[in-house]
């Protein structure tokens, strides 16, 4: 809270205005919108009162967009005009889909995206993502009365950076400027941190519609840090109707059920799942297309026995978050639930047996993440004075970032685990003399080879001045804006000549691959240690080669004879090995290991044999620059 | 109806006087427009205008005006020191929420 001071008679400041920011929850099931209202974050409402949009789109045959629960309805009569969980294919492949998991038709858009085939033409996920961000952006601004300076969007801890661009091109399509992506644990993390101003180590357990997310984040005075996250991003609520839906359908199996039945199916799944969270038992009805009504009773008893394994798949990725974060599950200082889904008391059973204590509830799971997304919009539109509640957060890059150099080996830049925002430089220099372009490739991994990294970009930087090899300085810039997008940008620093790049990669990476490349890390680190060391002696083996040459032909007159033959002997044996090395491309640590040795043995052969010459072109060059001067002009 | 303010807040207004060189005493108004509607505003004043009312508390003049009165009614005046700041702080009993910065407020 500011504090006031005295002002002179008709000179008090004029009290800021209030720009209004909101923070939206754009989730696979449901979505919503909050924002700070006198100090207080609040989610906003439609006109009806309800707070919860249901993340589904409906495309009319009259041409008309229908968003929420008006959809959801429709769904039932119209799946395949209707697109629910559009968040499931953000960002996504083809191939990523399983066939029949959803009712609409998929097929390719693009090289590497998805789109649905509906009546108003085929609709990618940024589209349908679109469509109900403007429907949140519109309610927003009838609720706080004005234009919005912007908003905070939230995504699950682990959306790569394609799904994250796509977020924010479906943001930019409905007309809302982004203030900023944010992870939806950090979110309630910011929910919960502001209310309680406890600090510690806090689990978020963020079981959503269709999105798993387990995040570890620390926090003290006031900065939060995200230590570790994990989860599957094909879990969620969803996963618990649909097992119902099996089990409903396997009750009576006489009874056939297709594919127009199955956003019934997931409703009637849907409502018996939500009243067994407090009551014991339900009868779950469902009416099929051609009219049978088809019901069964359902007792939690059961649904928990049926969903049990859906439950332990959430505690795999708990197990690995910890491990993560080097933290056993009584070093956490408390846990928070997070996502419509945690009501239901198996899961919440579940996390306090893990935990051994009970989860934080006090905020509503389905409204925690908007909450904490509105705080932090607030905070990003300026409502907030400097140092008042200043909250900082950090998140760290999960793999290092580095570039290509000389032999295919992968300079490491930026480390993994470096919490972002951050920027790093380090200076390269050119590899042959007179070289005037510099590519920079973009690599992202731990391996030492470049092939064994991840290609993230490429450019070139062009007009170096001509130099003698190693003499120019050429800085590169890694930078990683707070939403964790990269951009690289090379300089030469004698002439200033630079070129820069943005990276959007055009697939992301899922956690497994994170993880994959981890430990294919660890795993080969050996392996790794005797490549690069082999072909840092390739590269000097033919940096040495080429100076020779280059030397030859620049004072042939000075060479003897018999030397000229042993320099050219001992360069052939460097050639040769060099020429096994590009196509031998030995495999074991140890061959690689001998193949150095000869490397070694070879270079030092051709430096003993180029000595006198070398010396003997020293001195010639002396004598060139001393001949016919007096030791008086030398001196000055 | 009244306005007041805590001996430290007391002392400090009269330090602020001192150091301006004078004046009758302290104006405290609400102007509107702030991130949650209303906005206090702490003035130097002169002389009381006749749409003022007037308090004294721990030896200090208090004015406020009719129309913002009822916003400010039972309202302590402390002087507070947070961090490196100081300054005043308003212990307003009408106010339902303060917005985030604490320069306004809503009833």
């Amino acid at each position: 809270m500011a504090l006031l001071q005295i002002a002179e008679p008709g000179r008090a400041a004029a009290p800021h205005q209030h720009r209004l920011a909101v923070g939206i929850d754009l989730g696979t099931t449901n979505s919503l919108v909050a924002s700070v209202r006198s100090g207080l974050p609040t989610v906003l409402a439609d006109a009806g009162g309800a707070t919860l949009l249901p993340s589904v789109v409906h495309y009319a045959p009259d041409g008309m967009v229908i968003v929420g629960s008006e959809a959801r309805v429709l769904a039932l009569r119209d799946p395949q005009n209707t697109i629910a969980s559009a968040k499931r294919l953000i960002g996504r492949a083809p191939a990523d889909i399983a066939p029949g998991s959803l009712p609409y038709v998929i097929q390719p858009l693009g090289p590497s995206g998805v789109g649905v085939a509906t009546r108003a033409g085929v609709k990618s996920p940024v589209d349908v993502a679109a469509d109900v961000l403007r429907v949140l952006g519109q309610r927003a601004e009838a609720a706080l009365g004005g234009p919005l300076v912007g908003a905070v969007i939230t995504v699950p801890a682990y959306f790569d950076d394609a799904q994250r661009q796509a977020t924010k091109d479906a943001a930019q399509q409905a007309g809302l400027t982004v203030l900023r992506l944010l992870n939806e644990p950090t979110a309630a993390a910011i929910a919960y941190g502001l209310d309680t101003a406890s600090e510690g180590v806090y689990a978020v357990y963020d079981l959503g519609g269709g999105t798993f997310d387990v995040s570890l984040l620390r926090l003290e005075r006031g900065v939060f840090e995200v230590l570790s996250t994990n989860g599957d991003s094909m879990l969620g609520g969803d996963d618990f109707d649909a097992c119902l839906v099996r089990w409903f359908c396997s009750q009576e199996p006489a009874i056939e059920w297709d594919g127009r039945d199955a956003a019934a199916l997931n409703a009637a799944a849907r409502r018996a799942k939500e009243s067994l969270s407090t009551g014991t038992a339900v009868t779950m009805a469902c009416e099929r297309h051609d009219g049978l009504l088809v019901q069964a009773h359902v007792t939690r008893a059961a649904f928990e026995v049926e969903t049990k394994p859906l439950v332990e798949r959430t505690l795999g990725p708990l197990r690995r978050a910890l491990r993560d974060a080097g933290i056993k599950p009584d070093g956490i200082d408390g846990c928070v639930l997070v996502g419509g889904a945690t009501r239901m008391p198996q899961v919440r059973q579940a996390v306090t047996d893990f935990f051994g204590r009970a989860p934080h509830t006090e905020i509503d799971p389905d409204q925690a993440v908007a909450l904490g997304a509105a705080i932090q919009a607030d905070q990003l539109a300026g409502n907030r004075a400097v140092g008042d509640a200043g909250l900082l957060l950090l998140d760290v890059c999960p793999l290092s970032l580095g570039i290509e150099t000389m032999g295919g080996l992968a300079e490491k830049v930026i480390p993994r685990n470096t919490t972002v925002p951050t920027a790093r430089a380090q200076e390269f220099t050119t590899f042959k003399d007179g070289q005037t372009a510099m590519a920079i490739h973009v690599v992202q991994g731990e391996r030492e080879l470049v092939s064994e990294c991840r290609s993230l970009a490429r450019f070139t930087l062009r007009g170096i001045p001509p130099m003698v090899a190693g003499a120019a300085r050429i800085r590169v810039t890694f930078q990683i804006d707070a939403d964790g997008l990269l951009s690289v940008s090379a300089s030469e620093q004698t002439t200033g000549v630079q070129t820069h790049i943005e990276v959007k990669p055009s697939y992301g990476l899922g956690h497994d691959t994170v993880a994959q490349m981890l430990r294919s890390a660890i795993d080969s680190a050996e392996s790794d240690a005797a490549a690069r060391l082999l072909r840092e002696a390739e590269v000097d083996a033919r940096r040495l080669l080429d100076a020779v040459d280059g030397a030859l032909g620049a004072d042939e007159s000075l060479l003897l004879p018999r030397e000229q033959f042993a320099i050219l002997c001992a360069m052939q044996d460097v050639a040769d090995l060099l020429e096994t090395c590009a196509d031998g491309e030995a495999a074991e640590p140890a061959a690689q290991k001998a193949l150095r040795d000869d490397l070694r043995r070879t270079t030092d052969a051709l430096n003993a044999a180029t000595t006198e010459f070398a010396a003997r072109r020293m001195n010639a060059r002396v004598r060139a620059v001393l001949s016919g001067r007096s030791l008086d002009e030398i001196a000055s | 109806m009244s306005v007041s303010v805590t001996p430290k807040a007391a002392r400090q207004i009269r330090k602020a006087l001192d150091q301006r060189g004078g004046g009758f005493g302290l104006r405290v108004a609400i102007k509107t427009s702030g991130c949650s509607g209303y906005a206090y505003a702490l003035e130097f004043a002169e002389t009381p205008s006749p749409d003022d009312l007037q308090f004294e508390s721990e030896g200090v003049h208090l004015l406020v005006d009719a129309k913002s009165l009822p916003l400010v009614d039972g309202t302590e005046l402390d002087w507070v020191r947070e961090g490196l700041n100081e300054g005043f702080k308003f212990n307003n009993p009408n106010a339902t929420a303060n917005c985030g910065c604490g320069e306004s407020f809503a009833v």
